[in-house]
């Protein structure tokens, strides 16, 4: 603070000289010289008390009148500004809020949908699985069916079969020794022929 | 000085008007000053500063509006007289030496011998810190006073040189050109010389207050 004193000051002596000698060097420009050194005129006392009222008025008015009001408009604004703000941020938080709900709504939506479709899928994974119980249950009595049919077929043909063969034989012994054997003889011979053959 | 009083209170006046939430250009320059004021004064002395703002407030565009009206033709700048800027000085100079007792008390004296000097020193430390300390309005006052003179001097001056180049007749006439773009330029230095001394006056007095509201 000291060495910048000195520096203004020195830059003050230098101005001051400065100025004196170029009021110097314009002669005539400045007939009355620097009326404002001259401390002899009594105009001099009354400009410092009247600048001094003219001050303190200035400053009365100011402080008292003017700059509160300035600060009562500078501090409304920014009241309403911070207010405004809240407003905003209260909004931003319902606005959260809301979208918050909403996916939590569309997560339940698509829980239930996925829900009932598994439902529904069950059943009809259930009845077609009984429909096609049902189904093999009535193939495979016809198979069986079928089966008993055919076992019936075979034992008629085995039947016929042995009738045949009884036939045969006589057929045969009648040719080979002439003389036409008892049908009852050629059965059991045929009969045992077809145990021991195990057809 | 009534009419820069007048000037700065009908600014404001008619600036602040409206007192609207969104200022228009009139009102928002009134608040730009409030606010360029009012952070000055804050930054430098401290919270204790917005009890004096007023007051910088009112420094600070008295002597504002003195050296842009000393700026038109034809009439007086109060702040190119020593009168005025010595009283002016010497009021903040006392309401600075008030603060300092009246926040201090007798430490207030303390401040005359720097902390951690020598005890061998204090015979030539406390008389330099007390010049110094009254050198304050001397400095304040002069420097401002002595800006508004070389200002108008210097006006004074390259326009007196448009007369001598006018007794030259045509080759004068054409001359005389460069004096005027000179002082034209001039009034432009001289605006921004009139906002830097005010400027100036009102923060060494934020610094003085400080140092008297401080420790």
């Amino acid at each position: 603070m000291g060495v910048m004193m000195k520096i203004v000051r020195a830059g003050l002596l230098a101005t001051v000289s400065g100025v004196s000698l170029l009021v110097m060097a314009a002669p005539g420009a400045h007939a009355a010289g620097m009326p404002q050194l001259d401390f002899h005129n009594p105009l001099v006392t009354g400009q410092v008390i009247w600048g001094a009222v003219i001050f303190l008025g200035f400053y009365l008015v100011l402080s008292q009148i003017m700059l509160p009001r300035v600060g009562r408009v500078l501090e409304d604004r920014s009241k309403r500004i911070s207010g405004d703000l809240d407003v905003a941020r209260s909004a931003k938080q319902d606005a959260d809020k809301a979208v918050a709900e909403l996916q939590q709504a569309r997560k339940d939506a698509m829980a239930e949908a996925q829900a009932n479709l598994q439902k529904t899928l069950d059943a009809e994974q259930r009845a077609a699985d009984q429909k096609l119980a049902e189904i093999n249950a009535r193939l495979s009595a016809e198979i069986a069916d079928a089966e008993k049919r055919i076992a019936a077929e075979k034992a008629q043909a085995f039947g016929t079969l042995k009738e045949i063969a009884a036939d045969t034989t006589q057929a045969l012994v009648s040719r080979l020794t002439g003389v036409t054997p008892d049908a009852q003889l050629v059965a059991q011979k045929v009969d045992g022929a077809i145990a021991h053959q195990n057809i | 000085m009534i009419l820069a009083a007048c000037l700065v209170l009908a600014f404001l006046y008619f600036g602040m008007r409206p007192a609207a939430v969104v200022p228009g250009r009139f009102q928002a320059a009134a608040e730009v000053c409030y606010e360029f004021i009012h952070s000055m004064a804050v930054d430098t002395i401290g919270p204790e500063g917005a009890a004096f703002f007023p007051f910088i407030f009112t420094l600070f565009f008295f002597i504002l509006a003195g050296n842009y009206i000393g700026l038109l033709p034809f009439s007086f700048t109060f702040t190119s007289h020593i009168a005025v800027t010595l009283g002016l000085a010497v009021m903040v100079f006392l309401l600075t030496v008030i603060v300092s007792l009246k926040v201090q008390g007798i430490r207030f004296f303390a401040h005359f011998m720097p902390a951690g000097a020598s005890m061998f020193l204090a015979p030539l430390l406390i008389p330099i810190e007390i010049l110094s300390f009254l050198s304050r309005p001397v400095s304040l006052s002069i420097r401002l006073f002595a800006n508004m003179v070389a200002g108008h001097v210097m006006f004074d001056i390259f326009a007196s040189f448009v007369i001598m180049l006018a007794g030259f007749g045509v080759v004068g006439d054409v001359f005389a050109i460069g004096p005027i773009a000179i002082n034209v330029a001039l009034v432009a230095l001289e605006l921004l010389v009139g906002v830097l001394q005010a400027y100036v006056f009102a923060i060494l007095t934020c610094i003085y207050l400080r140092e008297a509201v401080a420790h």
